[in-house]
C-alpha cells in the first residue's frame, strides 16, 4: 500500500472547516436533521433487510390482523350497505317524502270516510308540484287486492300499485326479467312483476315466452308477467306489482273505494324539510280550506327515537376489530422486546460509534413501523381480494343492488391500525435499546 | 496541540454489598493530535474503564476529561454521543463487526450517523476505506466469511472510515495469532499517521505496546509511564504483561 493510497477518506479537515464556516448555521441544522431522519429510515430498512426471515415470522400476525381487522370493516360496510338496502326496500331512499290522500277534516276517520279526493285531482295536484320543484324521482303507491285467475282457481293476490319510479326510490330488484319502464304504461295488455309464491304457482314459466294471467276485476284483463321477484328469505304468497295505469283500467268502482293513494317523492335530504313544507303548502292550497294533507318522511334515516339503527352492528364489528388488532399487537411486542435483547450489543456498537439515544429509540420505532406498514399493506390488500370475492359477497349480503366498492376506510383504518401497532408494539423496545449502557452492551 | 487530557480522574463503582470499588484512582493523561499511545495492564487493572472513558462512554466519579480544551461535563448526552461520532473512532478486540452484513456494509455504519455529504457518499467513501485497507475484493463478504485479520482490517476501516482524530483500540490483535496481528498493528499505525489522528491502543501485549511513541502502564486503578523496552527485554520469550 502506498502512501498516496492511505489518505484520508473523508475530505482535508482544513477544507472541511472552511466549508463548515461558510455554511449557515441554521442550513447545516436542516442539512443535519434530513440526513438523520433519511439514516434513520436506511438503518431501518436495513434492518429489516438483515432479519428479514425474523421480521417476516414476527409480521405474519400482524398482517393476518391487520387483513382480519380490514376484511371485518369491509365486509362491515357491505352488510350495512345491505342492511339499508333492505330498509330502504320499505321505506324509500333518503329522503322520502310521503304526500297522503288529502282528507276533509270534518270526518271523524278519515279511513271510514268516502274515497277523497279524486285520485286523479291528487295525481293532478302531485303532478304540479313535481314539476314545481323539479323532482326527479316520484310517484304514488297504494296497497291493493286483486283475483287472479289460476290455472288451479281463482285466489286473492296482495299487490301495489306504484308508478315506474317506484323501482329505483325502493331498490326494487328482479331476480328474472326486468322491472317496469315508461313503454309499459300503453300495453293493452298490462305488465305484472309477480314474487315468487305468484311465479311459482304459474308454473314458473320461461319468462321469455311472455307468460299471461288473467286479473279479474271490472273488466277482466290479461297481464303478462315481466319480471320476477327474488326469493326474499319467507313465504311471500301471492305478490305483485302492477303500474296504476293499469290498476285503473282493472279496479271495480267496489275496489276504488278502498284506493286511498299515496305520493313518494324521493329529494335531497339536506332539502327534505324545506320541501315537506312547501309541499304541504302547495297542496293545502290546492285543495282549500277544510282539508288536512300531512307530509312526513318515512326513510330510516327519519326515524325518531331510535338513534342510529346501525349503530349495533357497528358497535359489535369495532369490537371485534379491536380485540383482533389487539393479540395481533401483542403478539409483535412480545417478539420484538425478545429481539431487542437479542440485539443490545449491536446497539452498543452502534452508540460508540456515534447514534445518540435518540437515533436509536428512533430507528427501533422507525424499523417497528415500517415493518408493520408493510404487513400492514399486504394485510389491506389481502383483505381487498377477501372482500371483493363473490363468494364471500354473496354470502355477506346476497341482493346488493349497489354493490359497494371495497371502503376506502377500511383500507385507511388497515393502515393506519397497522401504524399504530407499529408504534405501540416499538415503544417498549425502543425505550429498553435507549437505556442499554453502551459498555455493557458491546460485551453482551 | 493537546487533543485529550484526563486530569485527576477517578472512577468507581458501588458493589452489592455497598462497599465502594475505586477502579481509577486519579489518572492524569495529555494525548496530543498525531501521538500514539500505549496503555498496558493486567486484566483487571481498569484498561477497559479507562477505554470507556476516553471513548466518551462513560463519566468520570470525580476529575475532569477535555477534549479540544473544552470540558465533557458541560456536554449533553447528545452532543457527547456526536461528538463520538465525529471524532472517535473505536477497534475492539473481538472486531465487533454486525453480523449478516457486508464488510462494505460494515464500514458504511458510522456514516450512516453523520451528516450533509459524508452520510450522502456513504458509499462511495466506504469503498474507498476498504480499498485502503486492502479489502477492495471482499466489499460483498460477510464477517462469517472473513478470516480474522480480514475482520479487524474492516474494524480498521470502519474505525477510521468518519476521519476520526482519535482512534482508540482496544486489544487490536487480541484474537489474533502473532503473525495476522504483527500485520493489522502495521497497518494501524500506518493509517492512523496517514490520517493524523491520535492513537491509543489498550493492550497486554508489550509487542502491540511497543509500536507506540509513549507508553503507559495501569495498574490498580493507578497510570504511570513505563520504558516498555526494558519490559520487553525482561519479559522475553514472552513478551506479555
Amino acid at each position: 500500500m502506498t502512501e498516496m493510497e492511505l489518505v484520508e477518506p473523508a475530505e482535508p479537515k482544513r477544507r472541511r472547516r472552511e466549508k463548515k464556516q461558510r455554511t449557515p448555521r441554521r442550513e447545516r441544522e436542516r442539512r443535519g436533521i434530513l440526513s438523520g431522519f433519511a439514516g434513520a429510515v436506511v438503518e431501518a430498512w436495513d434492518e429489516l433487510r438483515v432479519h428479514r426471515t425474523r421480521v417476516l415470522l414476527s409480521l405474519i400476525g400482524v398482517g393476518v390482523a391487520v387483513a382480519a381487522l380490514t376484511s371485518v370493516v369491509g365486509i362491515g360496510a357491505i352488510a350495512q350497505q345491505a342492511q339499508i338496502e333492505q330498509l330502504e326496500r320499505g321505506s324509500g331512499r333518503p329522503a322520502t317524502l310521503i304526500l297522503g290522500s288529502p282528507y276533509e277534516i270534518a270526518a271523524a276517520d278519515p279511513y271510514s270516510a268516502p274515497p277523497t279526493p279524486d285520485p286523479d285531482q291528487l295525481r293532478e295536484v302531485a303532478a304540479t308540484v313535481i314539476d314545481r320543484y323539479s323532482i326527479e324521482y316520484a310517484g304514488s303507491a297504494s296497497w291493493v287486492q286483486t283475483s287472479v285467475q289460476f290455472a288451479d282457481g281463482v285466489s286473492m293476490a296482495d299487490g301495489q300499485a306504484v308508478d315506474v319510479d317506484y323501482g329505483v326510490m325502493h331498490r326494487i330488484q328482479v331476480e328474472q326479467g326486468r322491472w317496469f319502464t315508461d313503454r309499459d304504461e300503453l300495453r293493452l295488455a298490462p305488465a305484472i312483476v309477480v314474487g315468487q309464491g305468484f311465479y311459482q304457482r304459474l308454473g314458473s314459466p320461461d319468462l321469455a315466452t311472455h307468460p299471461t294471467v288473467t286479473l279479474l276485476g271490472e273488466n277482466n284483463v290479461t297481464a303478462v308477467v315481466i319480471g320476477v321477484l327474488p326469493y326474499p328469505g319467507y313465504d311471500d304468497g301471492l305478490r305483485m306489482y302492477l303500474l296504476n295505469s293499469s290498476y285503473s283500467a282493472l279496479a271495480t268502482p267496489a275496489m276504488l273505494t278502498q284506493f286511498y293513494p299515496q305520493y313518494e317523492f324521493w329529494v335531497p335530504t339536506d332539502m327534505a324539510d324545506e320541501l315537506a313544507q312547501l309541499i304541504k303548502r302547495d297542496v293545502a292550497g290546492a285543495y282549500g280550506e277544510g282539508w288536512q294533507v300531512d307530509v312526513s318522511r318515512n326513510d330510516y334515516l327519519a326515524w325518531e327515537g331510535g338513534g342510529d339503527p346501525l349503530g349495533p352492528i357497528r358497535l359489535v364489528l369495532a369490537g371485534i376489530s379491536v380485540l383482533i388488532l389487539l393479540l395481533g399487537a401483542l403478539g409483535l411486542v412480545n417478539i420484538s422486546l425478545v429481539t431487542v435483547r437479542q440485539r443490545i450489543r449491536e446497539i452498543g456498537i452502534r452508540r460508540s460509534f456515534g447514534a445518540t439515544a435518540g437515533r436509536v429509540f428512533f430507528a427501533v420505532m422507525m424499523e417497528s413501523i415500517v415493518a408493520t406498514v408493510v404487513a400492514g399493506a399486504v394485510g389491506v390488500m389481502a383483505a381487498v381480494l377477501i372482500v371483493q370475492n363473490p363468494a364471500v359477497r354473496n354470502l355477506v349480503a346476497a341482493g346488493l343492488t349497489d354493490v359497494p366498492p371495497f371502503p376506502a376506510e377500511a383500507a385507511l383504518i388497515g393502515l393506519g391500525a397497522a401504524t399504530l401497532v407499529g408504534a405501540l408494539a416499538g415503544l417498549l423496545p425502543a425505550l429498553v435499546a435507549v437505556r442499554v449502557k453502551v459498555i455493557d452492551a458491546i460485551r453482551y | 496541540m493537546t487533543l485529550l487530557r484526563l486530569e485527576g480522574v477517578t472512577r468507581s463503582v458501588e458493589l452489592p454489598d455497598g462497599e465502594k470499588l475505586d477502579i481509577l484512582k486519579g489518572v492524569d493523561l495529555d494525548v496530543s493530535v498525531g501521538d500514539h499511545v500505549s496503555i498496558v495492564g493486567r486484566s483487571g487493572s481498569g484498561k477497559s474503564t479507562l477505554l470507556n472513558l476516553l471513548g466518551l462512554l462513560d463519566t468520570p466519579t470525580s476529575g475532569q476529561i477535555f477534549f479540544d480544551d473544552e470540558p465533557l461535563e458541560r456536554l449533553s448526552g447528545g452532543r457527547r454521543d456526536r461528538k463520538r461520532g465525529r471524532d472517535i473512532g473505536f477497534i475492539f478486540q473481538q472486531f465487533n463487526l454486525l453480523g449478516g452484513r457486508t464488510a462494505l456494509e460494515n464500514v458504511m455504519t458510522p456514516l450512516m450517523y453523520a451528516t450533509g455529504r459524508q452520510f450522502w457518499r456513504r458509499r462511495t467513501l466506504a469503498e474507498q476505506m476498504l480499498d485502503k485497507v486492502g479489502l477492495s475484493k471482499r466489499m460483498q463478504s460477510t464477517p462469517e466469511k472473513l478470516s480474522g485479520g480480514e475482520q479487524q482490517r474492516v474494524a480498521i476501516a470502519r474505525a477510521l472510515v468518519r476521519g476520526p482524530r482519535l482512534i482508540l483500540a482496544d486489544e487490536p490483535t487480541g484474537a489474533l495469532d502473532i503473525e495476522t496481528g504483527a500485520a493489522v498493528m502495521a497497518l494501524l499505525d500506518e493509517v492512523a499517521e496517514q490520517s493524523g489522528a491520535a492513537l491509543i491502543t489498550i493492550t497486554h501485549d508489550a509487542n502491540v505496546a511497543a509500536l507506540a511513541r509513549r507508553h503507559y502502564r495501569l495498574d490498580r486503578g493507578v497510570l504511570a509511564p513505563i520504558d516498555v523496552n526494558r519490559v520487553l527485554a525482561a519479559s522475553l520469550p514472552e513478551a506479555t504483561l
